[in-house]
């Protein structure tokens, strides 16, 4: 019976896979290149990148530091531009005026950082509405999302208070809360739980799978390789390079692939 | 947005409004004192009466208008009536008390044109100037200062050695251009002639029929007198009471300017402290503006941002600056009796160009914060 249903793909289905796959293309980068110019010489932090991330991937990327694990993050994320190389986020091309990348960044990334990044000055419901004041739209709008956001990450009795008054996972939370706000095509998180215990740590690494489960999708980057196997596929640079990329095999055991 | 800021850093805030403050609250109280003191004087020459013209000889020959002249021109269309004036200081002595004064002398013309009245007693009439009575009418500052009390008339006390009678009380004058009008007293012209031992007259007053007149009358008697002086244009001034308030108004003008000068400096003093501390906030702030770009922030978004918060520390100054200004003019008005006169122009110039300076030197702060790399920012401890 099983055999039976493994055959072929015909022509037609397999046309229609091949479109289903392209368009759920989030991120495809081709020769991806970043080189620094420090005063005479230079210093290659990445080369020859190829990569493309699917719509509801789970991504981790690993590395040692200084393998470019930063500067990979930092150009998927927008905030800095490679020096060769093309890439496509969600089907735009990255390279173009700072205005738009802004724009990009406020509309298609969520960041999720290591030591937080909120605004002391402002309370949770702030930060979290910060992303949203930078969009057109209206004040109403803007604080129900904030709030469905914190209902989301389990904050919403605290949306009053500073951050300097929460405790580390609560203030990532917050973070997290930020970055989907704007419910961005790939959320971003380097090192998530870096300034975490391993039990907070774990909370948010399950906030992220949650957050994947519900069909988002996350680029995580850590040197930790136990928090990287909790992604679905590892990624793992070296020297600027590439050097594997697979599915994390825990969550295909016993899945059978026809050949 | 702003607002937080300016208020999470109070005290800074406020040192740095401080400037703007002092700059802004100084120019309402200069100009105030300077619109004052113009409206002041210009109140006292048009007390003085708009008809008015002062005839001053000046030359060093032997001059002087005999008292046919003066009738003749008596006569003449547009004047009304002539008053012959004499100066000079003299000393006053009553009992013991002895007290140095000026003297003035004239005709009972006198006091129409200078509109000058009697709070008791009488004037000088036409007898007394041909009979040249030793009479005279006190200032109630002499009054006090030899009596002790301005209930004086009847009295009598010794002008120069000689013995005069006190007619007359003047109502209170206040203090206008060329002294106090109270520090004075008015004698009979022909007595002080014979008192003084000088004839020369230099100083006639004149009044125009009318207001519409002036221009008329003055240019008769400029015609007489160079007619008389034969084209020596030295030796004679006629002027009005409008070329006197032009003057007034000039020389006010100009020292308002010199005040709001001064201000300027220091409001661009202020503006640089402004800038100065702006600068400051975008290193203290580089972090936050790296989470800002992060999240989408654009680079006119943090301009802008930047430039409210520079535009309001120095509105704000602005603001507390015009009321420092008036309550220090109120103080001045009260305490030191100062004239202080704010128009409500100064204000609102004051106030805009304060917030003008806050948008001019938050511009270099708020363009350099716009520039950060947001990487940069971001890893900024």
């Amino acid at each position: 019976m099983e055999e039976s249903e493994c055959r072929a793909l015909d022509n037609k289905e397999v046309n229609f896979m091949a479109e289903v796959f392209k368009n759920s293309e989030v991120i495809k980068m081709t020769g991806i290149g970043k080189t620094y110019k420090m005063g005479s010489s230079e210093y290659v932090a990445l080369k020859n990148i190829d990569l493309t991330i699917h719509k509801s991937e789970f991504v981790a990327i690993i590395g040692p530091s200084g393998a470019g694990k930063t500067t990979l993050m930092n150009i998927i994320g927008c905030l800095d531009t490679p020096t060769q190389g093309e890439y496509i986020l969600d089907g735009i091309n990255t390279k173009c005026s700072d205005n738009k990348l802004a724009e990009i960044r406020n509309s298609k990334i969520g960041f999720i950082f290591q030591n937080y990044n909120l605004l002391p000055r402002l309370s949770i419901i702030e930060n979290v509405e910060l992303p949203l004041l930078y969009m057109n739209i209206a004040s109403r709008e803007i604080r129900e999302r904030a709030l469905e956001a914190i209902r989301k990450v389990g904050l919403e009795f605290h949306i009053k208070h500073k951050p300097t008054e929460l405790s580390g996972g609560q203030m990532q939370r917050v973070a997290i809360a930020r970055a989907l706000v704007t419910k961005p095509q790939i959320l971003l998180a380097d090192e998530p739980t870096g300034a975490l215990d391993s039990k907070t740590g774990k909370e948010i690494l399950q906030i992220l799978k949650d957050l994947n489960d519900e069909g988002n999708t996350i680029v995580l980057i850590t040197h930790d390789m136990n928090i990287a196997s909790e992604a679905k596929r590892i990624i793992t640079i070296k020297d600027g390079e590439i050097i594997s990329d697979v599915p994390n095999e825990k969550f295909y055991k016993g899945v059978s692939v026809c050949s | 947005m702003a607002a937080t800021s300016i208020w999470a850093n109070k005290m800074r805030s406020f040192l740095t409004m401080l400037g703007i403050i002092i700059g802004i609250s100084s120019v309402i109280v200069l100009v105030g004192i300077g619109e004052g003191t113009r409206k002041q004087v210009q109140n006292q020459i048009e007390k003085l009466g708009t008809n008015l013209i002062t005839v001053n000889l000046t030359g060093r020959r032997n001059v002087g208008l005999s008292n046919s002249e003066i009738e003749e021109l008596k006569t003449k269309p547009g004047i009304k009536s002539i008053a012959p004036s004499l100066q000079s200081s003299v000393n006053l002595k009553a009992g013991t008390k002895t007290y140095s004064t000026t003297l003035e002398a004239s005709t009972p013309e006198y006091s129409e044109i200078r509109k000058i009245n009697v709070s008791s007693g009488r004037f000088i009439t036409k007898r007394d100037v041909e009979n040249r009575y030793q009479v005279a009418i006190v200032g109630i500052d002499v009054a006090n200062e030899l009596y002790g009390t301005t209930n004086v008339v009847g009295q009598s006390m010794q002008v120069n050695g000689v013995s005069f009678t006190i007619i007359g009380v003047l109502e209170p004058q206040g203090s206008s251009m060329g002294g106090s009008g109270d520090d004075r007293i008015i004698v009979p012209l022909s007595t002080a002639q014979r008192l003084l031992k000088n004839t020369e007259i230099r100083t006639f007053y004149i009044e125009a029929s009318s207001k519409d007149e002036v221009n008329n009358a003055k240019g008769y008697l400029e015609l007489f007198l160079s007619k008389k002086f034969k084209n020596d244009t030295n030796s004679y001034r006629v002027f009005d009471q409008t070329s006197l308030l032009d003057t007034a108004n000039e020389t006010s003008k100009s020292m308002t300017m010199m005040l709001s000068g001064i201000a300027a400096i220091s409001l661009i003093v202020g503006g640089i402290g402004i800038m100065n501390i702006m600068l400051v906030s975008v290193i203290e702030r580089t972090r936050e503006i790296g989470i800002r770009k992060a999240v989408g922030a654009k680079r006119r978004t943090i301009l802008v941002q930047f430039l409210i918060e520079s535009a309001g520390i120095s509105c704000l100054g602005g603001i507390i600056g015009v009321l420092v200004g008036f309550l220090t003019a109120h103080g001045i008005k009260t305490l030191l009796k100062m004239p202080v006169s704010i128009s409500g122009i100064v204000v609102v110039g004051s106030v805009t160009f304060s917030v003008v300076v806050g948008i001019i030197f938050g511009m270099y702060p708020a363009s350099k914060a716009s520039k950060l790399n947001p990487i940069d920012a971001l890893r900024f401890e």
